[in-house]
């Protein structure tokens, strides 16, 4: 066992659990469980804010899976990760302001809470928890099962004790710290991600002797490694292009980033987040990829794109080193799975049981539910992780992209246009999630449409439905001020 | 409807300057990345090391987008409360 790279990644996990007992003791005094519990109590400051996003938003793929597809495919694919600035931005303007008002109005904790109090309909609320849960649940395990192996490959023990080891550590924190442990830790893990990816950076470019050596030893190799259209020169500009929709902007409709757009304290922390999460993710995006792509001259024949980083990180920098640079993988994927399991918890507690089963439970009732159903939820998928079913793999395809279909419209009409109903935001989850999965199948069999990646096509139509339904059944203009003179009746 | 609340307004306006920081950022990476990369790998320059194309698109774009993202945010974004007042805002 390699113990000068496993010490650094203990003292990491070490300090991560502090965190998420430190912000578990600050919840113990708080009056409101439910928002401290699955919001932090709205009390997010910029940097942190901005951190969390993106360490939620960074996970397995951006640290693993990415840079090992951009060791395959050149700078093309560096261009194409680059289409993730955007969300840096995007994500923050656009459900901005509006978005943080109408969440205190509607007094909303959930993303679906907010869907709820808009739509005013049961069947979109079941609709919307249901997606969540079931999709999430599977990204969440997929992130399980990367997290697991980064530590199987730097530690040598085994696969079910590397799992074990990872389930214990997420749980312990998210179980008795909450949204406000997960935004913390996330923090710190971005802090690591960001450090992590300079330094590896730095080491790569110096051991393959300046980049204009790597760049004549990529041409010498296969000179479409440097051109934007990928290494067998198949990477087309439309395709690229609609990652923008992907990865972008449509990252809007995620609900574990759009429920983050709900937990910060004012106007000010959001401008800094704004700011900071633009440079944060776009550094961290470009140095990674590029570290995939440089990674190539000096290790060449690496097969498994996901072990590119773990072997180049253990090649060119001293053990010790290479143990907190690997932390920000493991970062990226601790700090996503928190985020995961913490909503698919909160759309079972919060959406469901509170809102149809038990709506006057008391808040012992409560506070137990949220711990019982997270801890059961961390059991539930560290014993799916131990021998991945198939029907798992396939739905974490969809949870992306089937997820921003189904969410972006009725999220960002909903907060923009008054004419948007519930029949609309119906049509649009359905016509979003069905014509997805069908478009997925299609695209296998016969190359994808238009050139685009699946995601393209079902935005478009659950946006048409979206507009269709509403103005078609019960139009009905909303005001967006009613549930304020309803407030004042009852006070 | 009554009067709208004068805070949707700063709300709406900003969101409108997202979706136009998005296009802008959109047209530079694409004008750059397919306008110089599509030329012949023999013609490509080396900035700092990077091929051309790759470092306008990727690089300086990135750099514009920080600028252009604080300069907006600094000038044009509006600090508004988010708590209701129950007296002002009617």
């Amino acid at each position: 066992m390699n113990y000068s790279v496993l010490i650094p990644m203990i003292v990491f996990l070490i300090i991560i659990f502090f965190i998420g007992y430190w912000s578990s003791r600050k919840l113990a005094g708080s009056s409101n469980f439910i928002s401290d519990y699955f919001l932090g109590g709205r009390e997010l400051g910029g940097f942190v804010l901005a951190m969390t996003m993106v360490a939620t938003y960074g996970s397995a793929s951006s640290f693993l899976g990415g840079p090992g597809t951009a060791y395959t495919m050149g700078f093309g694919w560096v261009l194409l990760a680059m289409t993730q600035v955007v969300t840096g931005y995007f994500v923050l303007m656009i459900l901005g302001k509006k978005y943080a008002i109408m969440a205190r109005r509607y007094n909303a904790v959930t993303m679906i809470d907010f869907l709820k109090a808009r739509y005013n309909s049961t069947a979109v609320v079941l609709l919307s928890a249901l997606s969540i849960i079931i999709f999430l649940f599977s990204a969440m395990a997929a992130q399980w099962i990367g997290g697991a192996r980064l530590i199987e490959s730097l530690t040598g023990l085994s696969y079910q004790s590397a799992l074990f080891l990872f389930a214990v550590s997420v749980l312990v924190y998210v179980t008795i710290g909450g949204f406000r442990a997960v935004a913390l830790t996330d923090a710190v893990q971005g802090a690591v991600m960001l450090i992590g990816t300079l330094i590896l950076l730095v080491a790569v470019i110096i051991s393959g002797g300046g980049i204009s050596n790597i760049m004549q030893d990529l041409i010498n190799e296969n000179p479409n490694l440097v051109t934007p259209y990928g290494a067998e020169g198949n990477l087309s500009a439309a395709y690229v292009s609609s990652f923008w929709i992907l990865v972008g902007v449509g990252v809007v409709g995620l609900p574990q980033i759009a429920v983050r757009a709900m937990s910060y304290k004012n106007a000010r922390s959001m401008h800094r987040a704004l700011i900071i999460g633009t440079i944060v993710t776009g550094f961290i995006m470009l140095n990674m990829h590029l570290i995939g792509v440089f990674a190539r001259p000096i290790l060449p024949g690496i097969e498994v794109g996901d072990k590119v980083i773990p072997l180049i990180a253990l090649e060119t920098l001293p053990p010790w080193v290479a143990g907190i640079v690997l932390a920000a993988p493991m970062a990226a994927i601790m700090s996503t799975v928190d985020s995961l399991l913490l909503l698919v918890s909160s759309s079972i507690v919060k959406d469901v049981y509170l809102n149809y089963i038990k709506p006057d439970a008391s808040l012992k009732t409560i506070k137990r539910m949220s711990f019982g159903v997270t801890g059961i939820l961390g059991v539930i998928v560290f014993l799916l992780a131990l021998d991945p079913p198939d029907l798992l793999i396939f739905l974490n395809l969809f949870a992306f992209g089937g997820l921003e279909a189904a969410f972006i419209w009725p999220i960002v009409l909903g907060l923009y246009w008054k004419w948007g109903n519930k029949y609309g935001a119906i049509a649009s989850m359905a016509t979003g999630i069905i014509s997805y999965i069908a478009l997925h199948f299609y695209n296998i069999e016969n190359g994808n449409l238009f050139g685009v990646h699946t995601v393209t096509l079902p935005v478009v139509l659950s946006l048409l439905a979206f507009i269709a339904f509403s103005l078609l059944i019960n139009r009905q203009a909303y005001d967006y001020n009613a549930i304020l003179y309803r407030n004042e009746k009852q006070a | 409807m009554k009067e709208t609340d004068w805070r949707f307004r700063v709300a709406h306006r900003e969101a409108w300057i997202g979706l136009g920081l998005a296009l802008f950022n959109f047209v530079w990476w694409f004008a750059f990345a397919y306008g110089l990369g599509s030329r012949p790998v023999e013609e490509y320059t080396y900035i700092f090391g990077l091929p051309d194309w790759f470092f306008y698109s990727c690089v300086v774009g990135f750099l514009v987008m920080v600028v252009l993202v604080t300069v907006v945010v600094k000038f044009f974004f509006v600090d508004v409360p988010f708590d209701e007042e129950q007296e002002e805002s009617r």
